[in-house]
């Protein structure tokens, strides 16, 4: 078996224990796991609304997805995507409903301004992280908190003492008739489009721009990358930018698309979070993170018809998606056992 | 309220709060101190926050007024048999530390609101009626000022959690165990050479650390909430995790941060009651851990060091 073989099989086993797990977990709480899994399909590919839906709920996750990918790519963990996002959703349903323009002006400067926010979310541990080597997971935990906090006290400032921000205007708004037609009136929106641009921007940058060769030469060794010229503390800082602002755009996509406002948060939204799942599942790859990002986003939405198909807990999913994290973690140990399944083939 | 009203109600309040914060936090200086980083506290934190309250609504006929103790122990019990999932992981099958403790973290919220929705067919449990209780300290509670700040209408368990901050300490840098256990953290390799059991100790000290988050978790939905929902950890167990950053990987440092923060949570809470800061918006102290975290971290409040193989698998053999 080649390396690629095996880099592909050790998700594809993740999953499916994932699933044997859940699987198990439902027996042992007297529910069938044949039907549950059957609702969960159905709730993803039931009908042209669930479709809909599910590629609703697919956009947040590919870039968030993205924004772990990205900051991975340069050897830093970003767990602060759910802080950024937050941030994100909140700087774009201000800017969607504070301002009045034209909807070329206006929609672009909504996305940005949730981009922006991401960004300086990101920046604070990218800063520390690069001048005084403070480790980005504890500074970008702490900052979830700071968001979330921040994000509840601005809503509430911002409204005049509500809990909720005033709607967007239209002319910020991601939604789109035409989608939501063509979906049996799903909320599906032009997020997607926007998610998947951002897909090929990431590649584009990684792949084809010196500064995505440099962010990835100081993932691979930071000192080789500082002997042959690279700033290595710029490309740090670069990086948990731009890995905020995807983070920041994923928030826009529920501030401008899904709720078009946002609600006083009483605890995380959890997409960052999946995002983790979702980059890791992904190899960290551009095109791995759509492949991550539509089998969680799918299993995320298609468990809400598991309670009222099949009487099971929804949170069975949440459940499942920890256990493929879990195993993908243990990437080690399923390789191991690859590779001596393998030699056991050969000897024969 | 005048001052004195004040003190007499931010202390208490604010040992109530810091109590689970001092167990989890000291739970995660074992961890960490033997070079596993554990930031599956909350997760841990929620599942003895779960088991606390179902075993208290389960068996309070039965055990009386002894019910919030002994579902303090199973909550020990089982958060600590979960903590070995993140020990497999982390030790055995040298995953990275921080996907395993966010899986942990997934895990438990995933698998106790699981259980809540079987067993009670909602979002939250019902409200359990054996609280822990407080208690009067005989003699030290007619101190003047001092006595009503520390000793009336406290928890056991804040005493508990002071007490076991002590016996951290003592085991971590007094015995044979502490200090292996510190070799272990530092230079796997040098304690492995000395005939040190890496995997065995890193295992114990994730356990243990499981087993305290357990406790501090159940104390917390014991005394705060009474009931279990999503919503009833909600990050105590990464202030946990920052307290004992802030405590400098110390357990009487991450008691005092535990306490620490504990205020802020107090303040946040009463702040609308205090004349002098009745105008300094709550968020200002609801973050107040946080940037304090960040900042220590940052080298401003002292310098922060981490064990040094904190996070890093041991692969015997490896230079």
């Amino acid at each position: 078996m080649s390396n690629r073989v095996i880099k592909i099989l050790v998700p594809a086993i993740s999953i499916i224990l994932g699933l044997l797990v859940g699987a198990v977990v439902m027996l042992f709480s007297g529910y069938d796991p044949v039907a549950g899994y059957i609702a969960l399909w159905n709730g993803i590919f039931g009908d042209s609304y669930a479709i809909g839906e599910t590629i609703r709920q697919i956009s947040p996750y590919i870039l968030a997805g993205l924004a772990v990918a990205f900051a991975f790519r340069t050897g830093l963990f970003n767990i602060g995507v759910e802080g950024q996002l937050m941030v994100g959703w909140f700087a774009s349903a201000y800017v969607g409903a504070a301002f009045e323009l034209p909807m070329y002006i206006h929609l672009p400067f909504a996305l940005l301004a949730a981009a922006l926010a991401g960004a300086l979310w990101g920046l604070v541990p990218g800063i520390l992280k690069a001048t005084l080597r403070v480790h980005e997971v504890i500074v970008t935990i702490m900052m979830n908190y700071v968001a979330l906090h921040v994000v509840n006290a601005l809503i509430k400032t911002v409204s005049g003492g509500s809990y909720k921000t005033d709607k967007i205007q239209p002319t910020a708004s991601l939604r789109s008739e035409f989608l939501s037609n063509l979906t049996d009136y799903s909320t599906l929106h032009f997020g997607i489009f926007v998610a998947l641009a951002m897909v090929i921007v990431m590649w584009f940058i990684l792949e084809k721009t010196k500064t995505g060769f440099e962010l990835k030469s100081v993932g691979f060794n930071q000192n080789a990358s500082h002997y042959s010229g690279m700033n290595v503390n710029k490309n740090i800082i670069l990086s948990m930018v731009i890995s905020g602002a995807f983070a920041g755009l994923g928030g826009a996509m529920e501030g401008l698309g899904t709720f078009g406002s946002m609600t006083n948060q009483g605890g995380f939204t959890g997409i960052g979070f999946d995002g983790i799942a979702v980059a890791l599942l992904g190899a960290n790859s551009p095109l791995g993170v759509i492949f991550g990002a539509s089998l969680f986003g799918s299993l995320k939405y298609g468990a809400n018809n598991m309670p009222n198909a099949a009487s099971i807990p929804l949170e069975i999913v949440s459940i499942v998606i920890a256990l493929i994290i879990f195993f993908v973690a243990c990437g080690y140990i399923i390789r191991v056992a690859l590779e001596r399944l393998n030699k056991k083939k050969e000897a024969k | 309220m005048s001052f004195l009203e004040v003190l007499y109600f931010i202390v208490p309040t604010s040992i109530a709060y810091a109590a689970p914060l001092i167990l989890t936090a000291i739970g995660g200086v074992f961890s960490e101190r033997s070079g596993v980083v554990n930031i599956g506290l909350e997760g841990l934190m929620v599942m003895g926050a779960f088991i606390g309250i179902v075993f208290n609504l389960a068996y309070a006929d039965v055990f009386g007024s002894w019910t919030p103790w002994i579902a303090l122990l199973v909550a020990m019990l089982v958060s600590a048999i979960f903590s070995i999932l993140h020990a497999i992981a982390s030790v055995s099958f040298r995953a990275d530390q921080v996907v395993s403790g966010v899986a942990i973290n997934m895990l438990g919220i995933a698998i106790a609101l699981f259980s809540v929705k079987m067993m009670f067919g909602k979002g939250q449990t019902d409200f359990i009626q054996k609280k822990i209780p407080r208690i009067n300290i005989p003699i030290l509670q007619d101190i003047p000022v001092i006595g009503p700040m520390f000793f009336k209408s406290v928890y056991g368990t804040s005493v508990l959690a002071i007490i076991v901050a002590v016996i951290a300490w003592f085991v971590i840098y007094k015995t044979p165990f502490g200090l292996r256990l510190r070799s272990v953290g530092e230079h796997p390799m040098a304690a492995d050479t000395m005939g040190i059991n890496v995997t065995k100790i890193r295992y114990t000290a994730v356990i243990l650390s499981g087993g305290l988050a357990g406790i501090g978790g159940a104390i917390y939905s014991q005394t705060m909430t009474g009931d279990f929902g999503h919503a009833t950890i909600n990050g105590q167990g990464f202030m946990a995790l920052a307290a004992m950053i802030f405590g400098k990987w110390h357990p009487i440092g991450a008691m005092g941060a535990a306490l620490f923060f504990g205020f802020a949570q107090a303040l946040a809470i009463s702040a609308g009651s205090i004349d002098l800061i009745k105008n300094i918006p709550t968020v200002y102290f609801h973050i107040l851990p946080y940037v304090l975290t960040i900042l220590a971290l940052a080298g401003f409040i002292g310098k922060a060091n981490a064990p040094k193989a904190n996070g890093i698998p041991y692969i015997k053999g490896s230079r």
